[in-house]
């Protein structure tokens, strides 16, 4: 009994020293944005890295997404005779939820194991340490510039994901299953809001960026320098990640749509 | 300059409930190589990493060209640090570009020099190591003993006034430690380097130390010049200078008594 309450209040106060680290550590990230901003080109890599190699898994994906939607909105639209309204259905669908959730999801499982891995195994390798001896930053020569480029792409990615997702959508809806292509634009013209739909789609996006950046990186950072420990770090980023996403995709759905 | 480089009086360092160091005293005068010997494990690594500022002491005081570290702010920290290069047992290159910009790389943080003098200044040090024809390999493609030469040349890249060499030899084929012991001789003296090395082989360092302290439990066990120690009564030192299992440092990790032990095996536990 004691045993078990020792060990409950070890895990406590574990957790919230790493919580504790967390922000520190993203502190530390904030305090060096300014050195990495004038030097653009270590952005431009890990945007690349981080971004433009994750573009792959958020096409395919986005456009079987949207696909699967088209399919079953119609079956689902047909009965009221009300098919005409797929196109507002996969839009709104993807511009508030899934475009930002699941490209989180896909970004966490692409690139925030990526980045997990490659800090922790610097860690591991010394890297990071020599770095310091060198009198050079980690933080702001590593860690920064991929956080940012996760910022700054997270929610162009889950723009691409709702925009070939509607696509999709048209694919199947219109193209295969004869919905009026008229009626399925218009009505998403129509009933698609930008101020309360897609603003709060990209809004939701920024945040998803900041927190998948913050998790993967900071994984990596205090990850255990060993092999084993970088593979628990790597396994963290993917479970913390989904698990924040969802979790705050729920607050904010709740504050931005709920009356 | 002082006299003494780096000077260190009463430090005191543990880790979580294990004392590493109990009151060393330690004085590093410059221009020389001085040797830090002692078995695996006596925290010859974590000394260098307090030298430098990666990690702070609980007490005590470590004054580097005058300078308290342990009283340093990062930036302070950073300062100090570009005075003195640092061999990390790994090497420690960064392994996602080559030789070249990993010896450039250091200059390329720290000063603005053009293009054309960052080049011929690696490829002075690349010289220097041995390692011209290797600066378009990347650091994946480098024997051991290469990968530590080069990290050398990265140390030595911005012209330091100390280098520190975490176990340079170990796990180093005959010719790898015999040219790594010549080149930490040579660019100790042709630099003016103040040279510190940790290191628990024996002959190799001993050739090349002009001051050498020995390390266990924590504590300075002798210090003086190599050829004093070799005639060293110490039970200890004669024990670990000479390589002998038996003396005083114990072939058994501490343990319960061994007939306790394997009767207790009998029963379940």
């Amino acid at each position: 009994m004691l045993d078990a309450l020792q060990n409950l209040g070890k895990a406590t106060l574990g957790f919230f020293e790493r919580l504790g680290r967390g922000h520190l550590f993203l502190l530390h990230v904030f305090a060096t944005i300014p050195g990495v901003l004038i030097r653009p080109r270590l952005i431009l890599i890990q945007l690349y890295s981080v971004g433009v190699l994750t573009l792959p898994i958020i096409l395919v994906s986005g456009l079987f997404v949207g696909m699967v939607m088209g399919l079953q909105g119609y079956n689902t639209l047909v009965d009221f005779g009300a098919e005409d309204s797929l196109g507002v259905m996969v839009a709104l669908a993807l511009v508030r939820e899934l475009g930002p959730v699941v490209a989180a999801l896909l970004f966490a499982g692409r690139a925030g194991s990526a980045l997990t891995a490659e800090i922790g195994l610097m860690k591991a390798t010394e890297q990071l340490s020599g770095m310091e001896m060198m009198a050079v930053d980690p933080v702001q020569r590593v860690v920064t510039p991929r956080f940012l480029a996760s910022f700054i792409t997270m929610p162009l990615l889950a723009a691409i994901f709702s925009a070939i997702g509607i696509y999709g959508g048209y694919l199947v809806g219109v193209e295969l299953l004869g919905v009026d292509d008229g009626a399925f634009w218009a009505q998403m013209q129509d009933k698609v809001d930008l101020r309360g739909d897609v603003y709060n789609g990209i809004i939701k996006s920024v945040v998803f960026g900041f927190v998948a950046g913050w998790i993967a990186l900071y994984e990596g950072y205090d990850a255990v320098p060993t092999a084993a420990g970088v593979s628990r770090a790597t396994t963290r980023t993917v479970v913390h990640t989904s698990l924040v996403v969802l979790g705050l995709d729920f607050v904010l759905t709740a504050l931005m749509f709920g009356d | 300059m002082t006299d003494v480089v780096v000077e260190i009086r009463d430090l005191h360092f543990a880790r979580g409930e294990r004392m590493i160091f109990d009151g060393i005293d330690l004085d590093i005068k410059p221009g020389g190589v001085t040797a830090i010997m002692g078995p695996s494990g006596t925290g010859k690594t974590t000394l260098l990493k307090l030298i430098g500022g990666q990690l702070r002491p609980q007490s005590g005081s470590i004054r580097i060209f005058g300078e308290e570290v342990t009283k340093l702010g990062r930036q302070g920290l950073f300062e100090l640090r570009k005075k003195m290069g640092m061999l990390f047992q790994s090497g420690a290159l960064l392994t996602d570009i080559n030789v070249f910009e990993n010896v450039a790389y250091p200059m390329r943080e720290h000063t603005r020099l053009p293009e054309s003098l960052i080049r011929d200044l690696v490829l002075m040090k690349l010289q220097a190591v041995g390692l011209r024809g290797a600066s378009g390999l990347m650091p994946s493609e480098l024997s051991g003993g290469m990968a530590r030469r080069a990290a050398l040349a990265r140390a030595i890249a911005l012209d330091p006034m100390m280098v520190m060499y975490d176990e340079p030899f170990t796990g180093q084929d005959p010719i790898s430690k015999g040219v790594l012991v010549k080149l930490i001789r040579e660019l100790n003296d042709a630099l003016g380097l103040t040279s510190i090395v940790v290191s628990h082989d024996v002959s190799e360092t001993a050739a090349i130390a002009n001051y050498v302290y020995l390390l266990s439990h924590g504590k300075v066990i002798e210090h003086g010049k190599p050829e004093a120690l070799q005639v060293s009564r110490s039970e200890w030192s004669r024990q670990f200078l000479d390589g002998s299992p038996d003396g005083p440092v114990s072939f058994h990790y501490p343990a319960a008594d061994f007939r306790d032990d394997l009767m207790r095996g009998g029963m379940a536990k």
